[in-house]
């Protein structure tokens, strides 16, 4: 397993703490009708996507679903302009015309965002294609939500990454419901990781509230599929503390259930771990906290400061 | 420094909520994320929470009160030590306000269309590189993609039988041979996947021909087409491009029935973000797929079966192309215009030669050669000249090519109309197999020669 620094248990708290802040005002722009649409929180996912950013190398290329705000947090873009983007504004990272479900960020290998469930897996698999193509030594990490794992373009993705032996780390983030469906109601057969097996996809099963589960599978799994053996699936256990969006009441699900899943939540388990090994003290954390806040609070203001597109971009951005 | 809870908006049409039930009271300390409060909205009752930090100061609205409108204040929190001062009334902040949209959004488009065209249509007739021998439009294809994939080590194609079979038609003949198995790719019967593993791959930077073994199968891969990779440019605020050929034969064939022999002209035209080209002879076709293969965005290159083994010369300059939204007048003439595209050209200028014979009528046939953009100065521009319009098309009716020239004619040129458009279709049924029922399905030589009679008044 990847040695970790102290810097990294630092690392992780600081991004899935900004993730977790950003969505809550995210919420709440949302309640003020500053954000618009659809508006997909990640909240209680967090561990999933720090986890993996941990073993990732900044030319390797990554495409996830709807549910994209905490990807490009933790990708490392700026808060300031993707919350500018949820409220539709000039300086969003797709200057206001994809909004919360289509962002992207092409200098930093970030390729969406996409609305369309399970449309992602493709072009992931495509990208990897093109490093293979290349003869570059980099890898596509494909995010898939559960409920895209019944989406029979998905399997002739996987089809496709086996028989070419594409370098694509494929990720199910499987937090129980495909909206308001959950997981046993939509598949048969719930080892979503063994979906690969028939074309010879190695899986695994990861416990997704645990960032260190998170980065001792991702670690191993990007090894293999780098080293040229072909793509590879983990399938990360999750949940959304929220409802699928802004709108929905989560109802399908009782209390009890949510409320396990907050006593491990993925961020004081990090913070219990940098205590007990002493990298930080409760001040240090308090600062962090404090900060984080600080920094949302403000790419919350520079977002509904941003101007709206100029009305002569409607006709823009249509051909290169 | 004290902050106000606002009443939330829950879902993208609420406009006022109940609160059912306060979470917190008056004196607690809330954190980020702690749960305030439940509100009933016209679709179902929710929980809310904290974003910022502090103590409750005071809640302004009791349990079970209702229509309380979004964006009022609901509660205060802050630092108790300080003065509150509660605003009697926020206002509802009209996030955007209503615009005034202008009427002529085509007129718009059109003049962006403008931009994109240079340099017009160059003339087989005028052409001093014409070679001596005659091709098939299947080899002028091949030859074309086999040029372009000398000249750029990105380019590459993938499909249904491309590699090994040679292509279902034979369009890709002997690309294996000369680039391999890594550049030419056999896939599995697949479209949805790998259209969207090819629309990935123009995302990074390779430029994709995908064949389809017909354009019906593109149905099976249309989410891709559309939702990928027409649209990324737009939402990606112009990051991400998309430079993608897909091509392969649209249409009727010969009695391959309904599932077989649609033509999709008019569906793919319609989506901004495609270019749409369809070639008529073996001279466009080498000149505008090289437009194609050249051109940053995703193109749609629907080419004809019937045609593949249509002969002409062509001008084998491996720089020769056509520019993308440029129409070929095929022939001049003076007495009406007929509009067409594809495998239509022929039987446009099949009618054209007896409608001289026949009735000395004059015409002048414009062949699209792209459908997206449209060359609409070129068609209005006959118009004007003949002012009597007839268009014939493959595709069916119902919101065809036709029906778009026809609307931009009547907008633009109406004064110059002496008769009403008229339009020439297959028949608004599925393709029927037999060979009796297909003639009588697809747009028959004489059926142009009476559209022609009817925009002329001749009985």
């Amino acid at each position: 397993m990847k040695k970790l620094q102290k810097a990294d248990y630092i690392k992780m708290y600081s991004f899935m703490l900004k993730i977790r802040r950003f969505e809550e005002r995210a919420a709440q722009l949302y309640g003020m009708g500053k954000i618009g649409g659809f508006c997909h929180l990640y909240i209680g996912q967090e561990a999933v996507v720090v986890g993996i950013l941990m073993t990732i190398d900044k030319n390797d290329s990554v495409v996830t679903t709807y549910r994209d705000h905490g990807h490009m947090i933790a990708r490392g873009l700026d808060p300031k302009r993707i919350m500018a983007e949820l409220t539709g504004r000039e300086d969003g990272y797709s200057a206001g015309k994809g909004g919360s479900m289509h962002m992207f960020s092409k200098e930093n290998n970030f390729y969406g965002g996409h609305g369309i469930v399970g449309a992602q897996v493709p072009i992931g698999t495509g990208i990897a294609f093109t490093h293979k193509y290349n003869g570059e030594k980099n890898i596509c990490r494909t995010y898939i939500g559960d409920g895209a794992m019944n989406n029979g373009q998905v399997f002739e993705a996987f089809n496709l990454a086996a028989l070419w032996k594409l370098p694509v780390l494929y990720i199910i983030e499987n937090n129980k419901y495909g909206m308001g469906t959950s997981v046993d109601r939509a598949a048969a057969g719930l080892d979503l990781y063994k979906r690969g097996e028939a074309f010879g996809i190695p899986g695994e099963k990861v416990d997704g509230m645990n960032v260190f589960s998170v980065i001792e599978a991702a670690d191993k799994a990007g090894k293999y599929v780098r080293e040229g053996n072909g793509p590879y699936i983990i399938e990360v256990q999750t949940y959304r503390y929220r409802g699928h969006s802004m709108s929905d009441p989560a109802k399908y699900r009782t209390k009890e259930e949510l409320d396990n899943y907050k006593q491990t939540d993925p961020i004081e388990i990090v913070k219990a771990e940098i205590l007990k090994k002493k990298i930080a003290t409760n001040d240090e954390i308090e600062k962090i906290n404090k900060d984080t806040l600080e920094e949302i609070k403000n790419a919350a203001e520079f977002a509904t400061n941003s101007p709206f597109p100029k009305d002569s971009e409607l006709y823009t951005d249509v051909y290169l | 420094m004290s902050t106000e809870i606002l009443m939330p908006a829950l879902s993208p049409t609420m406009t006022e909520g109940n609160l059912s039930k306060w979470l917190i009271k008056k004196g607690d300390t809330v954190k980020a994320g702690d749960l305030i409060a439940e509100i009933e909205t016209d679709k179902a009752t929710m929980e809310v929470e904290a974003v910022d930090e502090g103590v409750v100061l005071d809640l302004l609205f009791k349990e079970g009160e209702v229509n309380i409108p979004v964006n009022k204040a609901i509660a205060i929190i802050g630092d108790p030590n300080e003065k509150v001062e509660v605003k009697k009334e926020v206002p509802i902040e009209k996030v955007i306000e209503e615009k005034k949209i202008e009427k002529n959004i085509e007129t718009k488009i059109e003049n962006k269309k403008a931009d994109i065209i240079d340099t017009p249509s160059p003339k087989i007739e005028e052409d001093r590189n014409l070679s001596s021998e005659e091709i098939t439009m299947r080899q002028a294809l091949r030859d074309t993609m086999a040029e372009e994939m000398r000249k750029d080590n990105k380019v590459f194609i993938l499909g249904e039988e491309v590699a090994e079979y040679q292509g279902a038609y034979k369009v890709t003949q002997g690309l294996l041979q000369e680039f391999g198995k890594e550049r030419v790719l056999d896939t599995p019967i697949s479209e949805h996947g790998f259209t969207g593993l090819a629309v990935g791959a123009a995302f990074k930077g390779l430029r994709p021909i995908l064949e389809f073994m017909t354009f019906n199968f593109s149905m099976q891969a249309i989410d891709q087409i559309i939702n990928s990779a027409a649209k990324t440019l737009y939402m990606s605020g112009g990051q991400i491009n998309c430079p993608i050929v897909f091509r392969g034969p649209n249409g009727a064939a010969a009695q391959v029935a309904a599932q077989h022999s649609q033509d999709f002209s008019s569906w793919y035209s319609q989506v901004p973000g495609l270019k749409v080209i369809a070639p008529s002879t073996p001279y466009n076709a080498k000149g505008l797929l090289r437009s194609a293969i050249s051109d940053p965005n995703p193109v749609i290159f629907l080419e004809n079966e019937i045609l593949y083994g249509l002969k002409g010369p062509v001008n084998n300059d491996i720089n020769f192309s056509i520019p993308i939204g440029k129409a070929n007048i095929e022939k001049e003439g003076k007495d009406l215009t007929i509009v067409t595209y594809s495998i239509m050209l022929q039987k446009s200028k099949e009618a054209a030669l007896r409608l001289k014979e026949e009735y000395n009528l004059d015409a002048e046939i414009i062949d699209l050669q792209t459908l997206r953009p449209l060359d609409t100065e070129t068609i209005l521009n006959s118009v004007k000249k003949t002012n009597r319009l007839i268009t014939v098309e493959e595709s069916w009716p119902f919101g065809s090519v036709g029906s778009e020239i026809a609307n931009i004619v009547q907008r633009d040129a109406f004064d110059y109309l002496d008769s009403p458009v008229i339009k020439v279709n297959s028949a608004d049924v599925p393709m029927p197999y037999a060979l009796s029922l297909e003639k009588l399905y697809l747009p028959q030589v004489d059926d142009i020669i009476n559209a022609a009679k009817k925009v002329s008044y001749i009985k």
